[in-house]
């Protein structure tokens, strides 16, 4: 690499960097909601970098994502929370002081259980392709948000659609450290949601190093063989099952992850968060993004999920409620915006807004 | 007879009511080029996709290297020790020339999930590996200047070579080409004869199937033919050019009137 190049390269990445540390305490000054939105924003972009394993890599489209979020997130919410110590007695008799699993333990836990509804969820559909696998996952999905829905009876474990109360917030005891209370820091006041956004940078940042070096790795040019043709996959030698059951285990390890922060960061959690919607805006995300490319992925979460609420900002500033005499309603507003922001943005750039470079795009000359 | 390769006997394989396959056998010693032909749907393909396992066989014993294996998992069938190619091909269109060789080396190469997101070492040092074999594949076959063009933006011909390519890195025993030669100019089928000719000469033993009589003559060892599924004639292509059923089955009962 030539030298200027590499030194543009570190200015670039020093830029972000700085950009991204003080970001929240800019949006903090704008209010604490902005720095709220970012937080969602990070928590996405850790989903649709999970998705882009299952969907990008391995070519698998999956609808029922949002399911391994769920499940990160009730495991959280059940190891965190007075709902079981309150429901069952013998659990009570155990933990006295109630049930209170620290974060640390709980991420590599809920990454792991994720992972494993994730290959067991991927088992069933392991011959299945393009739309009949996207049809099978959307099921899946739904059958785990309909089970978190109505396993309120006859034991109560997920408290039903009233959901998951009163979850614990992260606290690291030792340096008396609560990400959920306002701090100090230099004098100036650090919101509990500024804390949390560093917390979630720092996975958001591990997590695209793991993806970038799964991408760059045996398996990551496996999962890619079965994208491009499975039969000439499987010819070359590649298990296609277990390498396609593997792309749905750390694609649901991402989400695990995700949904424990998602717990913890919102303190309340129900079913109507894992609505097929979700699913649906993850999958847009990593298309629209650029699928099968991180930076694009990670361009695509921030854009989806930050944009509903700049536009919501929007609207309200203008106030074009009464400036249409009350004819159009915010929130409609709002949607037909998005909707339109997605249309020209597909037909503008059909592979994404950030998509992979293209190499050798000239054909190049046959040999003789 | 140890220096067999491949020894196949009484393949047979029946698609509703179609028998696609009926008893067919074939042996292949090391170091030879062996010619499957037969006119249009005599089962050449069928009998491909049987002995590397993209098709399970109804009856049949197979023996590679002297080991029996069982045609069930392609990629088990990969792993054994053949590779293959495709009659229209079939590349990793969307991924570079040099990535679709390195794929070639997954099934000679172990490491895991562990080693690439913590590269180990022993990652680093066999991802470095398979790229200077990858590369070298590339060359080996005449392409080695488009190692970062995706493969789809290759020639037709460079493609089928690349294809070739990303079969011999997975290090086959027997190296089994499906119509190689399928919709390439004359200039192409000349370099591509070249090609194989050099992998024989390497100490490859290669299967063919191919429709291009000359470069059957001119390349095989040994021919079999294949009529209605059935075998009608094993030999040199000198003599089974000359075999009155091969002369049937192409030209038809009634040749020897006019």
């Amino acid at each position: 690499m030539p030298e200027s190049l590499a030194k543009n390269k570190l200015v670039v990445f020093i830029g972000v960097a700085f950009l991204l540390v003080v970001l929240p305490g800019v949006a903090q000054y704008a209010g604490n909601f902005w720095v709220r939105i970012v937080d969602f924003a990070l928590l996405y972009v850790l989903l649709a970098l999970g998705l882009n394993i299952v969907v990008g890599y391995a070519g698998l489209l999956d609808l029922g994502y949002i399911a391994f979020y769920a499940v990160g997130a009730y495991m959280f919410g059940l190891l965190a929370s007075p709902h079981l110590t309150d429901t069952f007695p013998a659990i009570k008799a155990i933990f006295a002081g109630g049930l209170h699993a620290p974060l640390w333990l709980v991420i590599p836990l809920g990454a792991a259980i994720a992972g494993v509804a994730g290959a067991l969820l991927g088992a069933p559909t392991l011959k299945l392709r393009g739309d009949y696998l996207a049809i099978v996952t959307l099921g899946f999905g739904e059958i785990i948000r309909v089970f978190l829905n109505n396993l309120d009876a006859p034991l109560n474990i997920t408290n039903g659609p009233k959901g998951l109360l009163q979850i614990d917030s992260v606290k690291i005891p030792l340096l008396n450290f609560d990400f959920g209370r306002p701090g100090e820091l230099f004098g100036l006041e650090v919101s509990s949601v500024t804390k949390y956004y560093y917390l979630f940078l720092l996975i958001v940042v591990v997590s695209v190093v793991i993806c970038h070096r799964l991408e760059t790795s045996r398996i990551g040019r496996a999962w890619m063989a079965i994208r491009e043709d499975e039969i000439a996959a499987k010819a070359m030698g590649i298990n296609t099952r277990n390498m396609k059951l593997l792309a749905f285990a750390m694609g649901a390890t991402f989400g695990g992850v995700a949904g424990v922060l998602f717990a913890t960061f919102q303190r309340f959690i129900s079913p109507e968060s894992f609505a097929l919607q979700e699913s649906v805006m993850v999958v847009a995300m990593v298309v629209l993004g650029g699928i099968g490319h991180i930076p694009g992925v990670i361009l695509g979460a921030l854009l989806l999920a930050a944009l509903p609420e700049v536009l919501r900002w929007v609207s309200g500033e203008l106030d074009l409620q009464s400036m249409t005499g009350g004819r159009l309603d915010a929130a409609i507003l709002r949607q037909l915006l998005i909707a339109l922001a997605m249309i020209a943005i597909m037909l503008a750039r059909p592979r994404g807004l950030w998509p992979s470079p293209e190499h050798g795009k000239a054909a190049p000359t046959p040999a003789t | 007879m140890s220096d067999v390769v491949l020894h196949v006997t009484g393949a047979s394989k029946r698609f509703g009511g179609v028998q696609a396959l009926s008893d067919v056998g074939i042996t292949i010693r090391a170091g030879e080029v062996v010619g499957l032909i037969g006119p249009n749907g005599a089962g050449k393909t069928t009998f491909f996709n049987v002995i590397t396992g993209l098709y399970t066989p109804d009856s049949g014993s197979f023996e590679l290297g002297g080991k029996p294996y069982k045609p069930s998992a392609v990629h088990e069938v990969a792993k054994a020790g053949i590779a293959r190619t495709f009659q229209n091909i079939r590349l990793f269109p969307e991924m570079t020339a040099l990535e679709n060789v390195m794929v070639g080396r997954h099934v000679r190469t172990g490491s895991g999930l562990w080693g690439a997101v913590f590269r180990t070492p022993k990652f680093v040092a066999e991802e470095a590996k398979i790229v200077q074999h990858g590369q070298e594949l590339l060359d080996y076959v005449g392409i080695g200047r488009y190692r970062d063009y995706k493969a789809r933006t290759l020639s037709y011909g460079d493609q089928r070579r690349l294809e070739i390519a990303r079969a011999l890195a997975t290090e086959p025993t027997l190296i089994a080409l499906d119509e190689p030669a399928a919709g390439m100019n004359a200039t192409e089928k000349v370099v591509l004869r070249e090609l194989i000719d050099r992998i024989r000469k390497d100490g490859r033993t290669i299967l063919l199937i191919e429709h291009d009589v000359k470069l059957v003559m001119g390349l095989c060892d040994r021919v079999t033919v294949l009529d209605y599924g059935k075998p009608i004639a094993e030999g040199n292509p000198y003599d089974v050019q000359r075999n009155e059923k091969v002369i049937e089955a192409y030209l038809g009962a009634g040749h020897k009137a006019h």
